[in-house]
């Protein structure tokens, strides 16, 4: 996170002082030292296991669930990526369904959060105020206290086994942190910048789309982001809405290697397929670091 | 005579743009709104009348009246899973704060390479909890795992040792793996903490002569409380909700004994399909999830006086 948390906090770098990065000016380099050789070890640390991970997924199947297990793979072989191709429906399936549920989730929530966040922000009428409230109040009110109900109600209405039905529910849940943060970017543009449009005829809609839809960019991203991370990762309500092994998505995915055949681990396939799971998520992320910390920090410091 | 007639026009012209805007702007909130009342307000609202009912998955249901809840109340289970829940809760949460403190002082300030360090610290944060808890399955396991296999060969275990296959040392185990994968969170939140407070507070300390613990302890920790509290909610409701870890590393055992609240909900409500007694629970588990909501939001509050 290079200057994303500086920019964002308008603030500047080190003038020195306490603990954290040595002040320059001064004696001699050894506290500087210190600090990156600490901070590194940290760092290896931290990226252990995921570099781990990769490390093992390119060893040759038989060299994976080798005992004890071997440093550096002896040679670079794809075996336990291809692997994947035979598992369960096949990795494309599974790739498919996350897919299907991440865009669903991440379109869904920026559409439906950008016109409420606008409404909100630009429009009085009668319970505005209470039901912003209200929508914000469900945050409190955590997806695991109500997936029993939750799940008859997509039963009844036939969206159990459903990526549709599943992306619908990873909606509804990140509505609430991201109408905040619409509202908030709406909030954060003159009224100025829309009279002009409004005085010239323009409708609503069209000053949304011509005027609001450039300025508050960084705030869809931003709830765009958040809805990615939150549909791909999701374990538990995938775990319980899908019970056809074709419609499980990515993490789900992984219970089936576990389980294996005759009992046994194939620690192989198992790594190939987190490394899969994992991937989209720590490019997303470097790419788009700045945006995820903006969000927090709306979160964090209005929240 | 102009402007009359122009301040007539207008005024007859505002209240139907101003009520018309009213409709519009209702409009653009429904969407959303309706998402809410049929996934949250509607499953909300089943639930206490499902707590009441014996309602299995197939067949039919009848009212039961309080039965749940009084079975509840002998379910031994449940009370051990929600005795374990918040003893988990209550070792993972200073353990992440100390972790993350440790970290945000180390990258707060903006120097070559911070960038890198806070990244790094932050990538398992974007890693499903799923993808990671089988991550460290492979890593604990007693056979390929890594840790094994180095503490074999530093001579701290003598024989291979199933990590996962003990309450206590699956409990350790499980905290380690969730401070990798959350203190991160925890990290940015106070780095953001940090960076809101006045540079000249730091400023006045070191010409008062203040030293780098008395400015921390004097200086940043008090000035942190607001950000404390947020990250303790954070902390505190994602223990108590845990699921996925337990469900994927030990299964809850041996013995049912690393079971949490939520998974003895899940096995009531998707393993015996005992939806009624499974919603009774899970209103159990809401009071106590608001009641601590509660309380710590009143803390939040208290701290905004500074």
């Amino acid at each position: 996170m290079p200057d994303a948390v500086r920019r964002q906090s308008g603030r500047r770098g080190p003038t020195g002082g306490a603990i954290g990065v040595p002040r320059r000016r001064g004696r001699s380099p050894l506290p500087r030292v210190a600090y990156y050789a600490g901070s590194g070890a940290l760092l290896l640390v931290f990226l252990f296991p995921i570099i781990w991970l990769l490390l093992n997924s390119v060893k040759p199947p038989a060299e994976s669930s080798a005992v004890p297990p071997t440093f550096l793979p002896t040679h670079l072989d794809w075996g336990n990526y291809a692997a994947l191709g035979s598992l369960g429906a096949g990795i494309w399936q599974y790739i498919y369904n996350s897919a299907v549920v991440a865009v669903g989730t991440v379109l869904g929530t920026i559409v439906l959060s950008l016109l409420a966040g606008y409404g909100f922000s630009r429009f009085n009428f009668r319970g505005k105020n209470v039901l912003f409230v209200g929508i914000l109040v469900t945050l409190m009110i955590p997806f695991q206290s109500i997936v029993v109900p939750l799940f008859l109600v997509l039963h009844t209405i036939h969206l159990t086994n459903s990526l549709i039905g599943l992306a619908l529910v990873y909606i509804t849940f990140q509505l609430p942190f991201s109408i905040f943060l619409m509202r908030n970017s709406f909030e954060a543009v003159p009224r100025e910048l829309e009279e002009a449009a409004l005085i010239d005829g323009c409708t609503a809609v069209s000053v949304l789309y011509h005027v609001f839809l450039a300025v508050v960019r960084p705030g869809i991203i931003t709830v765009g982001l958040f809805a990615f991370f939150a549909a791909w990762n999701e374990f538990f309500a995938a775990l319980i809405f899908m019970t056809d092994q074709s419609k499980f998505t990515l993490p789900v995915m992984l219970t089936i290697v576990n389980a294996g055949n005759y009992g046994t681990i194939n620690w192989g396939t198992q790594q190939s397929a987190m490394a899969v799971t994992m991937f989209p998520c720590i490019v997303i992320f470097i790419l788009l670091q700045r945006y995820y910390v903006g969000g927090l920090l709306v979160g964090a410091v209005k929240g | 005579m102009i402007s009359s007639v122009d301040g007539r026009v207008t005024r007859s012209r505002r209240p139907s743009m101003q009520s018309r805007r009213k409709w519009i702007g209702f409009a653009f909130v429904v969407p959303a709104t309706l998402f809410v009342l049929l996934f949250f307000i509607t499953p909300l609202a089943m639930s206490g009348f499902m707590s009441l009912n014996n309602w299995p998955l197939l067949g039919s249901r009848h009212f039961v009246g309080l039965d749940n809840y009084r079975a509840i109340k002998d379910d031994t289970q449940f009370w051990q899973a929600l005795g374990f829940t918040l003893k988990y809760a209550a070792i993972a949460t200073p353990v992440i704060f100390l972790v993350a403190l440790g970290l945000a002082l180390l990258v707060r300030k903006n120097a070559p390479g911070v960038g890198v360090f806070r990244t790094s610290f932050f990538i398992p944060v974007v890693l499903g909890l799923g993808a990671t808890s089988y991550l460290w399955v492979w890593l604990f396991n007693d056979q390929v795992g890594v840790f094994n296999n180095v503490l074999e060969g530093l001579g701290i275990l003598q024989q291979p040792y199933e990590f996962l296959g003990d309450s206590t040392t699956s409990l350790i185990s499980i905290v380690i793996m969730v401070v990798w994968k959350t203190a991160g969170f925890t990290m940015l939140l106070f780095v953001i903490g940090m960076q809101s407070i006045p540079e000249d507070l730091f400023e006045a300390a070191r010409v008062d002569g203040a030293g780098r613990w008395a400015t921390l302890i004097k200086i940043t920790l008090p000035l942190l409380r607001r950000t404390f509290a947020l990250a303790l909610i954070v902390s505190v409701i994602g223990s108590i909700l845990a699921f996925d870890q337990f469900y994927i590393m030990t299964s809850g055992g041996p013995n049912n004994e690393t079971l949490t609240a939520v998974y003895w909900i899940y096995n009531n409500g998707f393993t015996y399909y005992h939806l009624g007694y499974a919603a009774a629970l899970s209103m159990v588990l809401l009071v106590i999830l608001l009641a601590i909501s509660v309380v710590q939001l009143y803390l939040l509050r208290d701290s905004t006086q500074l």
